[in-house]
């Protein structure tokens, strides 16, 4: 039994991999082969579809458009979700436990049922069509995230840090920057790879509010189904460039991807 | 840890309550509006109080997709969650392969969700996509675009392929903080290791479970991009989810009255299931 343990792990990733190699090896062939023919690999290894990514602007500002309303958004999640975390899990205040499962009911809402609303508000303040636009609506579920990871992180930090530092005469700010957020960095950084995470893998709300300006890739892709017949190479090689960015960044945070979640508390 | 009585720590929520209420009670209150009103076009609208929601509730039409989204939603939550612990059961503790499973595992997760759907759409696809020439040359009639059933197959596979992974990075994280005493002292009382996963591992998992549970259900219940690539809610209606069915209603038929009640309405069941969960998880904390 405990010999034939690795077996379970290795079918399962053959099993996650299966479609991905299809992805990736559909990129590499022409339009053609894909229709004409049943092919394991391809036949005509063939770069074309890469090469038309990277020198159409309006493939590759997709991706220059996504990265930076992901990092906009990353960044105002965490920045604020930060002093939050810290009076949720030092202080009781009036209506705490409320405001917490408030926040929580957020990342509940379907982005279907707020599309719409979205749409009509962002429209109505002058910001469609923004990188902003697109980084605020995904705070919507990225905050009460961000609050709920961070949150677990300092409540695993002893109370006594803070008072020693006060009695050492720090300021609270100085205390906090110094030296709290210092030893919550790895914290922050599983708050921050989740941020990431969904606000690059989330399509419907980025697609509602942008027009031009910033498209996301996610939303070019869906171009090459309706306007220019079926280009399955386009749309696999656009794919595959998609997977990029998330498999760089698992690396980096690879060995806190887990506990992130175990010190989550809800 | 016992915290300090502070009503000064609202400082400190001010901006995190600042953002999303304006992102969540604008919008919201905007679908509600739409809720209680009857419109003619024009901008010009009517109130009609309840109207919507009756119609709603009683509308075979939203019962359909209402019982589609469970079916759904109970079926994942039926496969991935025993199978995202039997995958965890069987990880290496230490050593290199801990961090390849890791990555390769939690790939599936930072894909744009229209392009999991776009792959599997591809995939499937029974002529030149591997899982459908696959299926058909072992001898099954497979047609995702034309059979019901082999729609929900290929949509169900699509949702495992997605999102086991998170179900086994949180109970493998629930795992790994077991302290090893536990298991030694296991060891010496002779268990088996049903007794060791029933009495040890799975009691310190519940609360990572738990959490997988909710995020799970939350996130399956809010559907939308991937069915709608790879399936479009088709063949007929068969596939057809809560909130491909809003969509459809309110951006399709521009009918935004019901679309708002529907909206309202689906928000409070999602709402009142994570309520349930929520105070269940609560309650066992207190104990």
């Amino acid at each position: 039994m405990k010999r034939a343990s690795w077996l379970i792990p290795t079918i399962y990733i053959i099993f996650l991999m299966l479609p991905i190699y299809w992805l990736v090896s559909m990129s590499f062939k022409t339009t053609n082969e894909i229709l004409g023919a049943f092919t394991l690999w391809p036949q005509n290894f063939t770069l074309e579809n890469y090469y038309v990514i990277f020198t159409d602007p309006s493939w590759y500002m997709g991706y220059v458009n996504s990265i930076i309303y992901v990092i906009i958004n990353t960044v105002l999640s965490v920045a604020v979700a930060l002093p939050a975390a810290y009076a949720f899990s030092r202080y009781r205040f009036l209506g705490d436990k409320h405001l917490f499962f408030w926040l929580l009911t957020n990342r509940m809402a379907p982005a279907a049922v707020f599309a719409l609303p979205f749409f009509q508000l962002y429209s109505a303040v002058g910001i469609f069509d923004t990188h902003l636009a697109v980084a605020l609506a995904h705070t919507l579920f990225n905050i009460p995230l961000a609050v709920w990871i961070l949150e677990g992180f300092m409540s695993g930090v002893p109370k006594q840090l803070d008072e020693t530092a006060y009695v050492d005469g720090y300021s609270f700010w100085r205390f906090f920057i110094r030296i709290f957020i210092p030893t919550i960095a790895a914290g922050i950084g599983v708050a921050a790879f989740f941020c990431f995470m969904f606000s690059w893998v989330e399509l419907l709300l980025a697609k509602t509010l942008t027009a031009v300006a910033a498209k996301p890739i996610a939303a070019a892709m869906t171009k090459t189904a309706s306007s220019s017949g079926y280009e399955l190479g386009l749309l696999a090689a656009a794919g595959t460039l998609t997977i990029i960015p998330g498999a760089i960044v698992i690396y980096f945070v690879r060995n806190y991807i887990a506990k992130g979640f175990a010190l989550g508390r809800v | 840890m016992n915290k300090t009585v502070n009503h000064k720590a609202w400082f400190f929520v001010l901006p995190v309550l600042a953002l999303v209420a304006f992102n969540a009670i604008v919008p919201l209150m905007t679908v509600v509006n739409y809720s209680v009103q009857e419109s003619f076009g024009n901008n010009v609208f009517f109130w009609s109080g309840l109207t919507w929601f009756e119609e709603m509730l009683r509308s075979p039409r939203f019962h359909a997709s209402l019982g589609r989204q469970l079916t759904f939603t109970f079926t994942i939550l039926a496969i991935e969650i025993p199978l995202g612990v039997i995958i965890a059961l069987a990880m290496p503790k230490k050593g290199i392969w801990v961090s390849v499973c890791l990555v390769l595992m939690a790939m599936p997760l930072l894909i744009p969700w229209n392009v999991v759907g776009a792959m599997w759409n591809i995939f499937a696809l029974p002529e030149i996509g591997l899982l459908g020439k696959t299926l058909n040359s072992m001898g099954f009639d497979y047609n995702y675009t034309r059979q019901p059933g082999d729609a929900w197959f290929t949509l169900i596979l699509m949702d495992v392929w997605h999102w086991t992974s998170l179900v086994v990075l949180l109970s493998y994280a629930g795992l790994v903080s077991i302290p090893d005493a536990y298991y030694q002292a296991a060891k010496i009382d002779g268990a088996s290791s049903w007794a060791i996963f029933r009495y040890i591992q799975l009691p310190k998992m519940k609360r990572v479970l738990t959490i997988a549970v909710l995020l799970r259900f939350m996130d399956s219940f809010n559907i939308y991009t991937e069915p709608s690539v790879l399936t479009g809610g088709g063949p007929g209606n068969s596939t057809t989810l809560l909130s491909l069915d809003l969509v459809k209603i309110a951006l399709g038929q521009f009918d935004l009255g019901p679309a708002a009640a529907m909206s309202l309405i689906y928000f409070l069941v999602i709402l009142l299931f994570s309520w349930i969960f929520y105070t269940l998880m609560t309650r066992n904390e207190e104990q």
